[in-house]
């Protein structure tokens, strides 16, 4: 009960003209930076800091702006993956895999209405669970060391070779290359940088954004050129808009399931929306008993990784608020700004600052029934990006996608990797060999290897540390039965079959 | 009340394409992303400088992100060397990476240290159930066996909080540094929680970074690295020097210039950043972000600095981040 008079202060603070005002125009801001390329939830909060400072914006006024974009850009990230195959940013790259498909097969409105729903749920579930359950999750990330999040990794890496579902040894090498991009950088463990030639430039890593747009974008491009425009794998057909109640129906379970496999993954420090949605996808893939259509546009590969996406980043909020750990690069500069504005995350704040935290989560569930209400219809705005020719729409989106990349750090060296990776994207794609697992490399990669050094520094370089919790060891033993055995066994089965053909 | 944000909108736009056309004004770069603690180093100082009236112009904030500052110190080196209107946000991670080498092969002598007007005090920190009661408790089980004690801290090894372990249990008369257990997480909240997870046994980080969780009661402060006591309520909090450990090692926010600018721009510069630090608006904005008072400015700062660059160096050899 006490929740819900919180909840009634929480709108109070909210349900002005002006805090409405605000999330409105995040929403919409926010729809837009997921939507084009380049342009992330991360970087699109980061440019938009200054603007709330000189703005005069209070506390709580800017939070709800900055909240509003960052749940505006988990909803768009999901339009251009559908529509162009190319994802908005990284969190909905796995909406790429069975998004786009249905657009091709002329479902495009259906796969935009029903993913937009698919948000809906995540991200409603999510807010709920943060208002309800928040100061109890907090003590989760006290149960994960090193070597439970090196477990976990294991078992989100385990199910990377399902992601193909023709060819797993290219989706195997396609992973590994994914691992030796994200060894770029500064060696956490040692502090020294690693393969960066000695160029500061790469001390940072490689940005996720550079490498999707190159991979996705600029490699479509080349692609276009080659083929004089005519092999583009842009241009699906427009159909009428109609809400696809029988697909929503029939994913339902699967938007709850995703909801919950993505607002977990968003507790916990560190795994974020990408690996929420990743997870999502893989584990309703692994749970449907007709999984045939995943990767070929089956409406429910749509709604996992959008329900799983958002509940993570609702999940994210968790530990930023409750512990001051920032759970996803979004988050990162979310508590950036709180700090600045003297909020300091951690345990005392749901006491200290009721009136941030609840008008904060008003806002969020206000901020939500706005994007829904702007995301269905708008759908029709969306599609219509369809009927521009390919080669007017083509070069848009990459000049989009330049600017956005140049603002992440305002130098040209992003630009001449993302073209680097645009020539690597183009001849992997001539070679058969999915994109997708490479940046689900760079993004996994990192997490595991520095949850395996530290797991071994505090034990002083014993294996056996790994295998000394309850949580650790329940995720080897689904990584292990869940996906790395049935690999083998498929094999196995499928032998006397091959003989007979 | 729409109509002044409106207002202030329009404002807003209007400055940004004022930023954007390049107008000859006084700059101060953060080299990193909006948020982070350069960032509010360059907004706050730079605000509080027009608003006394330090400057006669509003100094311009631009955010240089990348290589950990260090693509903003070689645009300030190769491109910037003798521009007198730009001053450039700096730390003790600033200090640490000129030492280690790591801003590609930049050196700390290539630009000139301007001075630094509060820090965040280093602590070190343990659960509430820890059996540790002091930092002394804690030197010694490290000395007993270096491997039964991990701490856990926000910066990547031979980063900042790295070293102050290093350098208090140097002081406590243990030498064999390379068996120190030490796991770099991402940033100081992660290594606290960490720490009351029980994965590790103590944190070291800010005080900024622990009051949260002190205050909620969650873990203890051992030792704050600083001079004297802490103000106000962490003044129960010992000192490292007081428990025989003779370590201070804090974080300073400040600034630095470009080497060829001549001294009257320098001093001009020495001038506005003192009349900041002793301004009431920037003694408010420290005691909201957690810092303490520390201010050394113009010849003082470069020689404090060139100081810990020197022990730096030493230490990092000692534990094999640079040759």
């Amino acid at each position: 009960m006490e929740t819900f008079s919180l909840l009634a202060q929480g709108f109070a603070v909210a349900l002005t003209p002006t805090t409405l005002a605000l999330a409105v125009a995040g929403c919409i801001i926010g729809t837009m930076v997921g939507a084009l390329p380049g342009l992330g939830p991360s970087n699109g909060v980061a440019i938009l800091i200054p603007l709330a400072f000189s703005l005069g914006l209070d506390a709580t006024e800017a939070l709800i702006l900055m909240t509003s974009v960052y749940y505006g850009a988990m909803y768009g990230g999901r339009i251009s993956s559908i529509l162009l195959n190319i994802p908005g940013d990284e969190p909905a790259l796995m909406t790429t895999l069975d998004g786009y498909p249905m657009a091709k097969a002329g479902r495009a409105s259906d796969a935009l209405v029903l993913s937009g729903v698919a948000s809906f749920v995540g991200a409603m579930l999510a807010t709920i669970g943060l208002m309800f359950l928040a100061p109890m999750l907090a003590r989760v990330a006290y149960l994960f060391g090193p070597s439970e999040y090196f477990a976990l990794y294991l078992l989100a890496f385990s199910t990377l070779g399902g992601i193909a579902s023709d060819n797993q040894r290219k989706a195997a090498l396609a992973a590994c290359l994914g691992l030796a991009i994200a060894m770029i950088g500064l060696d956490n463990s040692t502090g020294m940088g690693r393969f960066t030639g000695g160029n500061l430039h790469l001390m940072d890593g490689v940005d996720f954004l550079v490498a999707i747009v190159g991979l996705f974008a600029v490699s479509e491009v080349f692609i276009f050129i080659e083929s004089h425009g005519r092999s583009s794998a842009i241009g699906v057909k427009l159909d009428a808009i109609t809400i696809p109640f029988k697909d929503i129906a029939r994913s339902f379970g699967t938007m709850l399931r995703a909801s919950l496999v993505g607002f977990i993954a968003g507790i916990l420090p560190g795994a974020g929306a990408s690996l929420g949605s990743f997870l999502a996808y893989m584990g309703e893939k692994a749970w449907v008993r007709d999984n045939s259509q995943f990767g070929k546009g089956d409406p429910r590969g749509v709604a996992a990784p959008e329900a799983g996406n958002n509940a993570a980043a609702g999940g994210a909020l968790v530990p930023m608020l409750t512990l001051g750990v920032p759970g996803s690069g979004t988050t990162a500069v979310l508590l950036a700004l709180l700090m600045t504005l003297n909020i300091t995350p951690g345990p005392l704040l749901f006491t200290e600052r009721p009136e941030v935290v609840w008008g904060l989560m008003a806002a969020l569930l206000i901020a939500n029934i706005v994007l829904l209400i702007l995301n269905v219809p708008m759908v029709r705005i969306f599609v219509k990006v369809l009927s521009v020719p390919p080669w007017i729409l083509l070069p848009g989106v990459c000049m989009v996608s330049f600017v956005g990349i140049y603002s992440l750090s305002g130098s040209y060296f992003d630009l001449l990797l993302m073209i680097v990776f645009g020539l690597l994207g183009y001849f992997l794609r001539k070679l058969n060999i999915p994109t997708v697992p490479i940046i689900l490399g760079i993004l996994l990669g990192n997490h595991m290897e520095d949850s395996l050094r530290r797991a071994m520094v505090i034990s002083g370089g014993d294996w056996k540390y790994l295998f000394q919790s309850g949580i650790a060891i329940g995720f080897w033993i689904a990584a292990i039965t869940g996906f790395v055995a049935p690999v083998f066994l498929r094999r196995f089965l499928k032998k006397p079959q091959a003989h007979k053909a | 009340m729409k109509q002044t944000h409106l207002t202030r909108l329009a404002a807003a736009v209007v400055l940004g394409l004022g930023i954007s056309s390049g107008a000859q004004a006084a700059e101060c770069i953060a080299p990193a992303n909006p948020g982070g603690g350069w960032d509010f180093t360059c907004r706050s100082i730079s605000k509080i400088m027009y608003d006394i009236k330090a400057v006669d112009e509003p100094v311009q904030v631009t955010n240089m992100a990348g290589g950990g500052g260090g693509l903003a110190y070689t645009h300030v080196v190769t491109e910037r060397a003798d521009d007198a209107e730009l001053i450039v946000a700096a730390s003790s991670a600033t200090a640490t990476r000129l030492a280690q080498n790591a801003f590609g092969g930049m050196t700390s002598d290539q630009v000139r240290f301007l001075g630094a007007i509060g820090a965040d005090p280093g602590v070190i920190v343990v659960a509430k159930d820890s059996p540790f009661e002091s930092l002394t408790d804690l030197m010694d089980a490290v000395k007993a066996d270096p491997a039964t004690v991990a701490f856990a801290g926000g910066s990547a090894v031979g980063g900042f909080d790295h070293l102050k372990v290093l350098m208090a249990l140097g002081r406590a008369g243990f030498d064999d540094i390379t068996k120190v257990k030490y796991i770099g997480v991402d940033g100081g909240a992660d290594a606290i929680t960490q720490t009351i997870g029980g994965f590790t046994q103590a944190m070291t980080g800010d005080i900024s970074e622990v009051v949260g969780f002190l205050k909620a009661g969650d873990v203890r402060v051992l030792a704050s690295f600083t001079d004297e006591r802490l103000p106000g309520e962490f003044n129960d909090i010992p000192t490292a020097k007081e428990q025989g450990i003779d370590v201070v090692a804090v974080n300073w926010r400040g600034l630095y210039v470009p080497k060829d600018i001549s001294d009257d721009d320098y001093n001009k510069w020495a001038d506005a950043l003192t009349a900041v630090a002793e301004s009431d608006e920037w003694a408010e904005q420290m005691t909201a972000n957690g810092l303490a008072p520390f201010t050394r400015i113009g010849a003082d700062f470069q020689g404090y600095v060139d100081g810990v660059i020197e022990e730096i160096r030493t230490l990092s050899k000692e534990i094999g981040v640079i040759q």
